[in-house]
């Protein structure tokens, strides 16, 4: 099969706006697959998604349970002490035996990957963050806008 | 077999496995622009070995462990798309994992 030449090659920009363990991956393996199969790909990490990328977050990410219709506990139990720790610890376990990465060495390999990742300005100054909080493979801190022109052409994804 | 009468599938996958050869390993690697050196090799070995064995077309990650080389490596080495293109000029199917 040959390319046509024509084409713009692809482009992928990732939003991460959900903190929760279970909503962090889905945005990291997208991008992921993107940069294997030579797409490029960018993430920007926004509001509560920037717990993804917090240095003191990123390796104690909580499975969202409660409001979750699709949790396996009735809301009530789901809501107990310790419910939503226990329930993430089984998923790592389930994770690790499939080989999935824990989140900080995911974030490692996008990098590797060349995928470029950015923190939202807005949300760092709502959060009283700065760039030093977040991981060092977080290239940036943008402007919603400066997102939206790095992205110009590409395919956009919100989580 | 050489490039000009092997089938591929539409996504450029190599349609009969027993066509693969080293020889066209190489005329497939150049033909995107990839010149296949003793690291390459190994990547590529790897990667036919793991579909061997467990009869499914691996992902980076896994080849990057078993083969030691780290995934940066491996970008470096397959800069456009590293596990379509490992997995053409190996000779194996689309990979079936997502990592």
């Amino acid at each position: 099969m040959t390319d046509s030449g024509n084409e713009k090659p692809r482009s992928l920009s990732v939003i991460c706006s959900k903190g929760s363990f279970d909503m962090a991956y889905p945005g990291l393996i997208l991008a992921n697959a993107a940069r294997m199969a030579g797409v490029d790909a960018r993430l920007f990490f926004t509001f509560w998604g920037l717990d993804i990328v917090n240095e003191k977050k990123i390796d104690h990410l909580h499975l969202n349970l409660v409001g979750n219709p699709s949790a396996p506990l009735p809301a009530m139990i789901a809501g107990l002490p310790g419910v939503e720790a226990l329930a993430t610890v089984q998923m790592r376990k389930e994770m690790e035996r499939l080989d999935i990465p824990p989140i900080r060495e995911f974030i490692e390999m996008l990098d590797d990957a060349g995928a470029d990742m950015y923190g939202c300005q807005m949300a760092l100054d709502m959060f009283k963050l700065t760039k030093d909080d977040l991981v060092p493979q977080v290239k940036d801190v943008l402007t919603a806008m400066d997102f939206m022109d790095m992205s110009e052409g590409a395919q956009i994804i919100f989580i | 077999m050489s490039l000009q009468n092997i089938q591929t599938d539409p996504e450029g996958y190599l349609a009969n496995r027993e066509d693969w050869s080293e020889e066209l390993a190489n005329e497939l690697a150049a033909q995107m622009g990839v010149s296949l050196t003793e690291e390459h090799w190994k990547v590529l070995n790897t990667a036919r070995a793991i579909d061997a064995e467990s009869g499914s077309s691996p992902g980076l990650r896994k080849i990057s462990k078993r083969s030691e080389t780290p995934i940066k490596a491996i970008y470096k080495l397959f800069p456009e798309g590293p596990a379509k293109a490992i997995a053409k000029i190996a000779g194996i199917p689309k990979p079936k994992s997502c990592l």
